[in-house]
């Protein structure tokens, strides 16, 4: 069954399982190819599918060569707007959640290269593919615009997911008049993909009026609603099955038209099909980071501290969809000051609609705000450590809401401590290693929000004492398995070993989003809730019965532990659960549960997990090469279901924010607006080279009210933080402030060539 | 990808003949070629695996000391091949510092030598390409070309050719030998490579039908062994193609160079050899103002093909570094990352 894991030896147990860094227990299958991604199934029957996409950002398609591909041997039928057939709803009409106004061969316009403008399907994927080329395809082009400066920018009426675009608080011109020392500077980041190991992929199959999709999804339950609607049936007849993702970041969670032209195809031609992306054609239709250009003014009084910090973002989107980069949001929640003002404009461009990316909005904020923070550190003469904590802030700045929690002053202290931070000169070109090169310290403070989506889980407990749990949850290769797992058991008082867990199938209880670092908190808290219900359930049969020792301890209460539950106020006197299943005649007892935030606690507190990074960078002086050569990240998120999990996703996040500030770009062809740089050899993301030796600390933290548990999240925090650092460290090294992301060997050339 | 014949011949003879159809071509590992096929670059209509020819394999010490490659041997067995590593230190350092281990564990010495240009418009079906289809035009100039040449370029092209390993072996004046219907030839790498001029699509020597069958490196080109380098600079640290590298060898005699050789990659569209340079460095101590002198030589008739201006000014620290490491001598063992600035020692911070 896909949906199941059996789990492998070596998880010993000592106390509990949450807090215990168990291995994953999808990690032998991962390592020996035994795990099944959706482009590895192949039912009877299937066909292939390959579509063509656009070679221009904006135009029309005046002629494709249907024949010639239909010609081919092995093709099956060619796709195109000429012959879709009808689906139940257009792209505007979005009527589910996260609906995007998608490519589905509605029509001939093309709104960006790289955009799906036919589909082939054929018995095989290499007749498929030829059949894809011999469309040859011709347009009518007009201009490319891909760059901010080819378009007027323009005010969205909201940003990221449904988030206004304003916030303002105090007087900035005020706040800037009475200051003495003031920095304005500006940033850029470009457009950047998210480039999962794992292609998009779908095997769809038809059974009358249901069907069944293998694709990789980050949203499961919610994606059969969306799946419905396209195809007029409920959700209930659409059966997602997601046991891996190879990687999602945000690009697995939104429909997208290829998807829905498969189902389409397979429904067509009554056979099952799959689509798998090339690499390339990941490069539009699937969402990506827009590019942003973030403008600060801050000023600061004679302490040093913040008297106005303004953040306007002008973010870049498609020219039919807002998902529009949230980056001056990063300024809300993090550093004091009486006046702030977050702002953002955004500019339409013949590009794919941008989407969430790993940390989306926070990243690219942080990246600058935290460059910014560094600048004014500077020009108030304070250390950067020193400056930020002038700055802390006791309540949320912008909506001066209490935090639910904020271990940050001890993520500096323990960051700065491990990294030696005390020793910093403050002033740049101070550090060089005994070969020579420069050496730079940088920090950045790292912020994302703890947020709760809706979950539901089940648990049955079963005769023998042991228990099945089920949710819909996504593992994206965080470790969903095996953290919700942890958590299931804990709610059933059993060791981990006696819990089934089902998950990765949309046939559960929806396990909501695996997105926004809001998984293992949302179908965690669900998961533990139906343990609980069962035990509950469990415990009305044991304290009712006359002929159990816990009968009678009603009043008292009961705990469950190691598969027996025990009077709370004389431990010695238990039952095991098989014994109270099998003397009250019940085979199996059936627990739920959801996961959601308490509203009042939403309401009242500011919810963030926060941490400090420290970043080393080496430069060659005259050769300009960077590169990062330690980074030490303090990370205070609630409560840690799994210690080697966790610090896998900081190390993870912080690797990526190497990518951000040195390497990763996608590079458009100013004139035709195509991506020159579409595949892994040219769009760089780190190596193993590039990583140096990194310390994650998990800082002690207490939450009592993100939720029951006091899970907050980790899966996106890491980069946030990290880029700044390193591009502060850049500065350091160097003297040479670079605003512009990634930071490379030109932009320092052009700073060092008098020597 | 369109449909073609694959032939498997077994032995060179056979091949030959077999390319003799228009529209074939050699497969060595195929690192190369089936990724442009994929993309719609080239769609030949046959392949002839040159992986299974006899012969092909061997790494050979010749009687009057020179070494002899086998075309087909693989890029790391070379590399970690120790009598070529010591006697061509240079030679294993570029191919080490070249793709990932995976690729150098799978292509071969012929295939890196013939592999073609990075440049993303060739890459590119939709984009005009006189490389890829003479006379279509050139979208590199006026596009994307921080990468592109700064040397040796036309109005007809300003790619770059991407091999390191070439670059070594250019400064050590190896030659390529070649066999052909009309039997076998030698020809010196120097002379091997095309620059672009009005007909791009011609990179080499080779006639068409012709395989190279082995390279080989001259005994005296062992006399550098004590002090060669290469060096290889780029954004990511490993698995990134060269923005500027150089290969330099330097024969010293009590504290002069008798002799000096210097390749570039990464500039033109062929390992760049700079005479000049090597000529103003004779006789000279090897100092870094001697070998500034040597960088300005090299970059002398150097000029920007677009946004690349940058490039020649890296270009003239790569040779003065790449000198002054070989001056200093060729390391013991092969540096951790080989090529790379930051091979050496990350030692303790300095405070200064
Ligand atoms: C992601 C990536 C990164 C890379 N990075 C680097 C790098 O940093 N530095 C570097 O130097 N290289 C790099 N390479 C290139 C790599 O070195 C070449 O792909 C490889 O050497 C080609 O060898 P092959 O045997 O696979 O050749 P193939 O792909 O089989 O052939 C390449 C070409 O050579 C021809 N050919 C092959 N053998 C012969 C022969 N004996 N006679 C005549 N013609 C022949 C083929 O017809 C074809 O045109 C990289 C490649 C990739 C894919
Ligand atoms: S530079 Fe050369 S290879 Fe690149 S597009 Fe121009 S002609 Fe083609």
């Amino acid at each position: 069954m896909s949906d199941t894991i059996s789990l492998p030896g070596g998880n010993a147990r000592f106390g509990s399982n949450s807090g215990q860094p168990m291995t994953r227990r999808d990690g032998v299958l991962k390592v020996t190819g035994a795990a099944t991604f959706a482009a590895d199934n192949h039912p009877d029957g299937m066909l292939y599918a390959v579509t063509a996409n656009a070679t221009i950002s904006r135009g029309r398609v005046t002629s494709l060569n249907v024949e010639a591909a239909k010609a081919h041997p092995g093709v099956v039928e060619v796709i195109t707007p000429a012959n879709r057939p009808p689906l139940a709803i257009t792209p505007e009409a979005k009527p589910y959640p996260f609906a995007f106004n998608i490519e589905v061969l509605q029509d001939d316009t093309v709104r960006y290269a790289g955009q799906e403008i036919a589909m082939v399907v054929a018995e095989t994927l290499e007749a498929a593919t030829e059949g894809a080329r011999l469309l040859a395809p011709t347009y009518e082009a007009e201009t490319a615009r891909v760059g901010f400066d080819d378009v007027d920018s323009f005010d969205p009426d909201a940003v990221g997911v449904g988030a206004p675009p304003v916030a303002e608080k105090g007087d900035i011109d005020a706040g800037l008049a009475k200051a003495v020392n003031r920095i304005s500077a500006s940033y850029e980041t470009p457009a950047q993909y998210h480039n999962a190991m794992e292609p998009h992929a779908m095997v769809a199959q038809w059974d009358g009026d249901r069907v069944t999709l293998d694709t990789p999804n980050q949203a499961l339950v919610m994606s059969t609603g969306a799946f419905g609607a396209w195809f007029g049936i409920p959700p209930e007849n659409v059966t997602i099955r997601s046991p891996f993702l190879g990687g999602g970041f945000g690009s697995k969670a939104i429909v997208f038209g290829g998807q829905v032209l498969t189902v389409l195809a397979a429904k067509m031609l009554g056979r099952p099909v799959k689509y798998a992306l090339r690499r390339d054609q990941m490069y539009g239709p699937v969402g990506h980071r827009g590019a942003t250009r973030q403008a600060f003014r801050m000023g600061m009084d004679a302490e040093g501290k913040l008297t106005a910090l303004e953040h306007l973002t002008t973010s870049t989107t498609s020219t039919f969809e807002d998902f529009i980069e949230p980056a001056s949001n990063a300024s809300h929640d993090l550093y004091a000051s009486p006046a702030l003002s977050s702002r953002h404009k955004a500019a339409r461009l013949d590009i794919g609609t941008p989407g969430p990316m790993r940390a989306p909005g926070e990243a690219s904020g942080s990246a600058a705000l935290e460059s910014a923070i560094d600048e004014a550190a500077l020009a108030a003469g304070l250390d950067p450590l020193e400056f930020r904590l002038r700055n802390y802030a006791e309540t949320a700045p912008m909506s001066d809401k209490p935090y639910s929690a904020k271990a940050l002053r001890e993520c500096y202290a323990q960051g700065a401590e491990k990294f030696g931070w005390s020793k910093r000169p403050m002033q740049p070109r101070q550090m060089k290693d005994d070969a020579g090169r420069l050496v730079g310290w940088g920090m950045g403070t790292a912020l994302f929000p703890a947020p709760m989506f809706q979950a539901k889980a089940k648990a049955t407990l079963r005769a023998d004492g042991s228990a099945l749990v089920e949710t819909a949850g996504a593992d994206m290769g965080q470790g969903a398995w095996t953290a919700l797992h942890q958590i299931a058991a804990d709610g059933l008082g059993l060791d981990i070993a006696q819990v089934e867990f089902h998950s990765g199938h949309s046939g559960l209880p929806d396990g909501g989003i695996a997105g926004g670092s809001g998984h293992t908190a949302t179908a965690g808290s669900a998961l533990h809730a139906a343990g609980k219900d069962a035990i509950a359930k469990l415990t009305e049969l044991a304290v009712n019965d006359e002929a159990s020792p816990l009968f009678g301890a009603g009043n008292i209460g009961v705990t469950a532990r190691d598969g027996r539950l025990h009077r709370a106020d004389d431990p010695s006197r238990s039952e095991s659960y098989g014994e109270i299943l099998a003397r009250a005649g019940v085979s199996e007892l059936g627990g739920e549960g959801q996961g959601a935030r308490d509203p009042s606690s939403a309401e009242e507190y500011a919810m963030f997990s926060h941490g400090a990074v420290f970043a080393e960078v080496k430069v060659d002086p005259e050769l300009c090469q960077i590169r990062v050569s330690r980074l030490v990240g303090a990370f205070a998120a609630g409560r840690i279901i799994n210690p080697r999990l966790a610090a896998s996703q900081l190390y993870g996040g912080m690797i990526w924010g190497i990518g951000f500030a040195l390497l990763e770009e996608a590079v458009h062809d100013r004139r035709s607006g195509r991506i020159m740089n579409a595949n892994l050899a040219e769009y760089h993301v780190p190596v193993n080279a590039d990583v140096p030796p990194m310390d994650v600390i998990l800082v002690d933290e207490d939450d009592r009210y993100v939720n029951a548990l006091g899970i907050k999240g980790v899966g996106e925090i890491g980069i946030t933080g990290t880029v700044g650092a390193i591009a502060n460290a850049i500065w350091h090294a160097t003297g040479v402030r670079v605003r512009k992301f990634p930071i490379g060997i030109e932009a320092l050339l052009a700073e060092t060539s008098a020597h | 990808m369109n449909l073609f014949e694959y032939i498997r011949p077994t032995s060179v003879a056979e091949a030959i003949a077999a390319a003799g159809e228009p529209g074939s071509a050699y497969l060595g590992a195929g690192t190369n070629l089936l990724d442009l096929m994929k993309g719609g670059v080239t769609s030949p209509n046959r392949l002839i695996d040159l992986t299974h020819l006899p012969d092909l394999g061997k790494i050979e010490q010749l009687p009057d000391g020179s070494m002899r490659i086998g075309a087909l041997v693989k890029n790391a067995a070379l590399a970690h091949d120790t009598a070529f590593s010591k006697a061509y230190p240079a030679v294993a350092e570029a191919l080490l510092s070249g793709a990932s281990a995976q690729l150098r564990n799978a292509a071969t010495v012929g295939g890196n030598l013939m592999q073609r240009t990075r440049c993303a418009y060739f890459a590119d079906p939709a984009s005009a390409c006189n490389k890829r289809e003479p006379g279509s035009g050139c979208d590199a100039i006026g596009g994307e070309n921080r990468h592109h040449a700064i040397l040796g370029w036309s109005e007809s092209c300003i790619a770059t050719h991407p091999s390191d390993f070439c670059v070594a072996l250019t400064a050590l004046d190896a030659t390529i030998e070649i066999e052909g219907a009309g039997g076998r030839r030698e020809v010196p790498i120097t002379d091997f490579y095309l620059l672009p001029g009005d007909t791009p699509h011609e990179e080499t020597v080779l006639e068409a039908g012709e395989i190279i069958v082995a390279i080989k490196l001259p005994a005296n080109a062992a006399g550098f062994a004590g002090h060669q380098r290469y060096l290889k600079v780029r954004e990511r640290t490993s698995y990134a193609f060269a923005l500027v590298s150089a290969a330099a060898a330097l024969e010293i005699e009590n504290g002069t160079i008798t002799e000096a050789r210097l390749a570039l990659g990464g500039v033109a569209m062929k390992p760049w050899r700079s005479a000049a340079a090597e000529a103003a460095l004779a006789g000279l101590s090897p100092t870094r103002e001697a070998f500034e002198k040597a960088a300005e030589a090299a970059f002398a008739d150097a000029r920007p093909s677009g946004e690349n201006a940058y490039k020649i000014e890296l270009g003239k620290r790569v040779v003065a570094r790449a000198l002054a490491m070989a001056a200093a001598g060729t390391p013991e063992r092969m540096p951790a990352l080989p090529a790379s600035p930051f091979a050496s020692d990350t030692g303790a911070i300095a405070h200064v």
